[in-house]
């Protein structure tokens, strides 16, 4: 039934269907209308489940990895210095390949401290072993989590997923939302069967100690899956769109006016909203101009990707996110896509824009058109205040 | 695609961690031994055996020299010796 919700309500509502069996969380900015929405429809009587109140995310997490452990689907979700305390438990949990499935309401990162939306919460944990999806608008958040607890609970996945949404921008955004129906979506994600949990009738223990003649081995099946679930993902999606009658294509990427198109734009997240409109603008002038969006950067679509710009003169990746002294997340996978292949884009511009909340409007995609040229730049920072970087200190 | 994940009861035990002792072991003298069980009961590997008196051993397969139980003998009947010296293996 289509409503027009905030996201974050949106997920809190769409988390009630999917029915975890213990949630916990931790309020942080911009998370927490998620959280707090989901407290209440528990605290309604709405939702049979255990909303476990912690002290830090570092509890969330372990609270959710403890609970996935014992054979019960779990639910959480943070923002930036929540994810970053959370860390040493997200690797475990992909470590333990535990299904969980986390909200990242994508935050900048202190400091200095900003509250504000970019992708360098989520991008910085790309290691994790966490499958990361990112959506674009407040439908694909609501519907990215059912295809999340899908994937992560397939007995040939097993790992845990991170539905990123972009923090304010989509979270706290109002629009009209398709809310999928309880039948459907209990058609679709059947109840969680584990393959292993801990019972006290059948003991075992998990992510004990591995010495050097077993850890590599527990590393490789994780890449290897990592892999497999590139396939995965695109037969989910179709799944999904047989019992939802909405079309995600292969999961991995979405092509906008790329064929035929001489410069495409590389993003992924909400901002892809506003380069379609630029795209349609530029379009209609005549202009052969394409956005290439990633959906899952977690497992990177290498293959699809190279497919799809194989043919294109110039690329240019914007990243709301830095690597600090690198190139940026997603432009350093676009390279390494790339590399050593005979064809591909003569260029291939690494931008970054967006930090901290910084508006990317439609100028500043006309920006990095304009600078997108045959020198190739590395994470060339657009809509910079040049007056905010004079000051001195010291003698 | 799994990897070593699970582990069930008592698997630890084929993999032999003794190679880790430092350089010394306890060598159980098996005079004065009055059955107290104070060196099975320390031991922090739970790798020290036996029922009676001047029974006792430590499995050299995971024991890792820490003399704690040597420490603790109230009859000084474990003696800490190094690794090259010859001494009771069982």
């Amino acid at each position: 039934m289509k409503e027009f919700l905030e996201g974050s309500h949106a997920i809190a509502e769409v988390i009630k269907n999917v029915r975890p069996g213990v949630i916990s969380a931790y309020p942080i900015t911009p998370q927490t209308h998620i959280v707090e929405d989901l407290a209440q429809i528990v605290a309604n009587g709405e939702l049979e489940s255990q909303f476990v109140n912690v002290e830090s995310e570092h509890s969330a997490a372990s609270v959710v990895l403890g609970a996935s452990a014992t054979g019960v689907r779990v639910y959480t979700a943070t923002s930036s210095q929540g994810l970053f305390y959370m860390q040493e438990v997200v690797f475990n949990i992909a470590g333990m390949r535990l299904p969980v499935v986390m909200t990242c309401a994508n935050r900048a990162i202190s400091a200095p401290i900003n509250i504000w939306n970019d992708q360098q919460d989520s991008l910085s944990l790309r290691d994790a072993g966490w499958i990361q999806i990112y959506a674009e608008d407040n439908q694909e958040a609501v519907d990215f989590h059912l295809l999340a607890y899908r994937l992560a609970e397939d007995k040939r996945v097993m790992l845990p997923v991170m539905v990123c949404m972009d923090g304010f921008i989509l979270t706290h955004g109002m629009e009209t939302t398709d809310m999928p129906e309880q039948e459907k979506v209990d058609k679709f994600l059947p109840v969680y069967k584990p393959l292993y949990k801990l019972d006290p009738a059948d003991p075992m223990s998990m992510g004990l100690l591995a010495d050097p003649d077993y850890y590599m081995e527990a590393r490789f099946a994780i890449q290897e899956t990592m892999r497999e679930s590139l396939g995965i993902l695109t037969e989910i999606s179709k799944e999904f769109n047989n019992i939802f009658n909405r079309d995600y294509g292969d999961l991995l990427v979405e092509e906008y006016e790329v064929k035929g198109a001489d410069k495409v734009i590389v993003a992924m997240g909400s901002v892809c909203g506003t380069i379609k409109e630029v795209i349609d603008e530029q379009r209609a002038k005549g202009k052969k101009v394409g956005l290439l969006r990633i959906i899952t950067y977690r497992p990177f679509p290498y293959a699809r990707v190279y497919e799809a710009l194989k043919d294109v003169a110039k690329v240019a990746v914007l990243d709301k996110a830095v690597s600090l002294g690198a190139y940026a997340p997603i432009a350093v996978e676009m390279k390494a896509a790339f590399f050593g292949k005979k064809k591909g884009p003569k260029v291939i511009s690494s931008f970054v824009a967006g930090l901290g909340g910084r508006d990317i409007t439609l100028e500043t995609i006309h920006e990095v058109f304009r600078r997108l040229s045959t020198k190739e730049v590395n994470s060339d920072f657009i809509d910079l205040k040049p007056e905010l970087l004079k000051e001195e200190y010291g003698d | 695609m799994f990897g070593p994940l699970v582990v069930r009861p008592k698997n630890s035990k084929g993999d032999k961690t003794g190679s880790w002792r430092t350089q010394v072991r306890p060598h159980y003298l098996h005079k004065n031994c009055i059955a107290c069980r104070m060196c099975l009961i320390v031991c922090p590997e739970g790798c020290v055996h036996g029922k009676e008196k001047n029974a006792f051993w430590a499995d050299y397969n995971f024991c890792k020299g820490c003399g704690v139980c040597a420490d603790i003998c109230p009859k000084k009947d474990i003696a800490m010796v190094s690794e090259e010296s010859k001494g009771e293996e069982k």
